[in-house]
């Protein structure tokens, strides 16, 4: 894992990594959604909102992941300050927050005709609208951090690691509190779910969590080459002063 | 008495937002990060 900190090595990963991601991830995406909204079946009680599952379920996976992969930079940060942890953390905070606000919102038009309400103050809704506050929060303090000298990614890996608290209760509400949300359909080994339901959503989620990849790789890559980019600039500014 | 609801409404919005939300990111990431590797090839040109 120490070899992957180097950039150079990163860079030359990355290069052919990223488009790879990105184009396996949209089409597997596009087919499972496809497959979901034309091929699968309407479910018994819900009808056709269950067709919203397919986008809502693999969003709030990848609205947790994100926040995850802010801890586990975070971690790898403090403890051995890889230099590519921060940008790591940072490249994961704006698709972990798209796709929470993406969950919100396909949870509310979910909710609307399966329990006749846009929105409740349960469990799982509030926890997960913690999340998008606590990755607003988050961009907001690297934002302010990057433009501090010394020590700059310190608080913000201590706010990452501090805000994952948050991951096991959002998975955990359903089970903890009475919930108007349905407890998991699939856990570890086993799913409650009919193939012709549960095919398409792992397709999807598939899909959706290389486009993550994707996007993660190409947000380091962007943050990589503008730090270059200032490096050499700023280099190119103090030899000129010096002469 | 239950309201009577298009569920296709609530399912095409939600595809839309999805959808388009996904795909405004992924070409947003890959025009930042074209412009930023531009950027340094041109600082180290300089």
């Amino acid at each position: 894992m120490h070899g992957f900190a180097n950039p150079a090595r990163f860079l030359r990963i990355a290069r052919w990594l990223m488009p790879l991601c990105m184009g396996v991830g949209l089409a597997t995406a596009a087919l499972a959604l496809g497959w979901g909204l034309i091929l699968a079946p309407a479910e018994r009680l819900q009808g056709e909102t269950v067709r919203i599952m397919y986008l809502h379920v693999p969003s709030a996976w990848l609205g947790m992941a994100g926040w995850m992969g802010i801890a586990g930079a975070s971690f790898t940060e403090l403890v051995w300050r890889h230099p590519l942890s921060a940008i790591a953390a940072r490249a994961c905070a704006v698709p972990g927050a798209v796709f929470t606000a993406v969950c919100l919102v396909t949870g509310s038009l979910w909710g609307r005709p399966a329990w006749g309400t846009w929105w409740v103050w349960d469990g799982r809704l509030t926890s997960m609208l913690v999340l998008l506050f606590l990755y607003f929060g988050w961009m907001a303090l690297a934002q302010a951090s990057e433009s501090s000298d010394g020590g700059e990614n310190r608080a913000p890996a201590i706010f990452g690691l501090v805000g994952a608290v948050n991951i096991p209760i959002i998975h955990y509400s359903v089970i903890w509190w009475n919930s108007q949300h349905q407890p998991p359909s699939i856990t570890m080994g086993k799913s409650a779910m009919s193939g012709d339901f549960l095919i398409p959503l792992l397709a999807a989620t598939l899909g959706f969590t290389l486009i993550f990849a994707g996007v993660v790789l190409a947000r380091m890559r962007a943050i990589l080459a503008n730090q270059q980019a200032e490096a050499r600039l700023r280099r190119k500014a103090f030899s000129e002063v010096e002469f | 008495m239950r309201e009577a609801m298009d569920p296709w409404t609530f399912v095409v919005a939600a595809y839309v937002i999805g959808v388009g939300a996904t795909l405004a990111m992924v070409a947003w990431s890959l025009l930042t990060m074209r412009s930023a590797e531009k950027r340094r090839d041109e600082a180290r040109k300089r």
